[in-house]
């Protein structure tokens, strides 16, 4: 029965079968247009939440459930080298935090003797890497918090070594990540040996930033840490972002191109941190508004009788 | 009747499958050559039962797609109809060649949608993707005999299952 469909009025079944084509193509091209032109698909997921995020997490599945198997076979050997490892680690990161804590009481005092008014204090938010694969060209992270836990676009995420990235789109319960390796992402940098300030840029090899406007005079060499410069006010100025690997002239001779490993723990980390507060905003201060006097001066609001009489 | 619900069942549970498979994570080294899973399950409905997979249905699938991992809205939707269209127009030859020459034909299929892919983000001002991008057809020819015997397989099973 299916092979007379195909045979039979084959030429008329093929023209109206090209129309149909014709027909979904140009509603696909439609939807891409206006996609690209509106940004319509992260509207549509976030719609589509309810039935997206399940999905997500479903998927997730096998890569947490092989973490747990892992936890529940591990042999003893190695828990137990593990287990030392992670007492050095500690061991070294309280020595590190002592040091710190150190250099915060000093800064503490620098900036009460500054008159600084604002305590720089840093809200993080603590949020766990979903394993997914969103295409094997996009450096994305998907992370379990959304807008419910209170997650905005535009948060700079970390990890215990370096910036990893920003947070680009969020749904109610998860919110993706575009990491600095992004072709499309770029982040103002300093060189922390010279204080020379550059921007590096995501590029097309894997775990790789490019600084590609470095001017020829400037001082860059190979094991240079980078750090945010906190220009742009996305991110906050003074954390590691990359290690410089390779210094070469452009072709043209104009600048020099450094390549840069990231700092972070793009491939492995399991847990990651949101910074809470956004950067302040570049640019002057939003103006104080003085309309009139001082509010201290106005006279002292008059005690309603009704209050008045109600007390006892 | 309970054939008809039956078939539909392991349509569009393979559907369902393909489309999560593509979401699960590998080795970034083996990124490149993951298997456009939703394009070859099409492939062989398409092929074994006409009746079930049309343009419009293709089209949904890409939508669906699109949505959980796509990078524009309509993109998988376009490059699924074209793929689907191509086998429906080739059926009757398509479904009597030997394994080989469909694994070819297969390898031609998604070595056409990767152009078409690659045309796509580039209008959409993306950059293109790197070298490993293009081995990806073939490890599709490469899957296809398995995809193939073992849907065959699961839909022999149910069938005897249920006789």
């Amino acid at each position: 029965m299916t092979l007379n469909r195909d045979g039979g009025t084959l030429f008329s079944a093929g023209m109206a079968g090209t129309l149909r084509l014709l027909g979904y193509l140009a509603l696909a091209s439609v939807l891409m247009v206006v996609d690209h032109r509106g940004h319509w698909l992260p509207k549509v997921r976030y719609a589509a939440a309810i039935v997206v995020e399940p999905i997500y997490q479903l998927a997730g599945l096998p890569a947490s459930g092989l973490r747990a198997a892992r936890v529940a076979f591990a042999d003893r050997r190695m828990l137990t080298e593990e287990n030392h490892k992670l007492r050095v680690d500690l061991l070294l990161a309280n020595a590190r935090l002592n040091h710190m804590e150190a250099v915060s009481r000093q800064n503490r005092r620098l900036k009460q003797l500054l008159d600084t008014r604002r305590q720089l204090g840093m809200k993080v938010q603590l949020a766990r890497v979903i394993d997914l694969d969103l295409g094997a060209f996009r450096h994305r992270l998907m992370l379990n918090v959304g807008t419910r836990q209170g997650v905005k676009v535009g948060q700079a995420v970390i990890d215990s070594r370096g910036i990893m990235g920003q947070v680009v789109q969020v749904l109610p319960d998860t919110c993706t990540v575009m990491l600095v390796t992004d072709p499309d992402h770029a982040i103002p940098v300093t060189d922390a040996r010279t204080g020379m300030r550059t921007v590096a840029y995501g590029s097309h090899v894997a775990g790789q930033l490019v600084l590609p406007t470095i001017p020829v005079s400037a001082d860059v060499r190979v094991g240079d840490e980078l750090l945010s410069s906190g220009l742009g006010g996305r991110f906050p100025p003074g954390f590691p972002v990359a290690t410089v690997t390779h210094v070469e002239p452009q072709v043209s001779g104009m600048f020099l191109v450094a390549r840069a490993k990231p700092v972070a723990d793009l491939d492995r980390s399991d847990e990651v941190l949101l910074l809470r507060d956004l950067a302040p905003p570049a640019g002057p201060p939003a103006p104080a508004s003085v309309d009139g006097p001082p509010s201290a001066w106005a006279p002292a609001p008059a005690m309603e009788p009704g209050t008045h009489r109600r007390r006892p | 009747m309970t054939r008809q619900r039956l078939r539909s069942i392991i349509f569009w549970s393979s559907v369902a499958l393909a489309l999560l498979l593509m979401l699960l994570p590998l080795p970034s080294f083996l990124e490149s050559f993951k298997p456009y899973w939703p394009a070859l399950v099409l492939v062989y409905w398409a092929l074994e039962s006409s009746d079930m997979v049309g343009l419009g249905l293709a089209f949904c699938v890409g939508l669906a797609a699109d949505i959980l991992y796509g990078v524009m809205l309509g993109e998988q939707a376009l490059r699924l109809c074209v793929v689907v269209f191509l086998v429906l127009r080739f059926r009757a030859r398509l479904r009597f060649f030997p394994m080989w020459q469909q694994a070819l034909a297969v390898f031609a299929l998604m070595l056409n949608d990767r152009i078409i892919e690659a045309i796509l983000l580039g209008f959409a001002g993306m950059h293109l993707p790197p070298p490993a991008y293009w081995v990806a057809p073939a490890v599709d020819a490469l899957v296809w005999p398995f995809l193939f015997l073992l849907l065959d397989d699961v839909r022999a099973r149910l069938r005897a299952h249920e006789a």
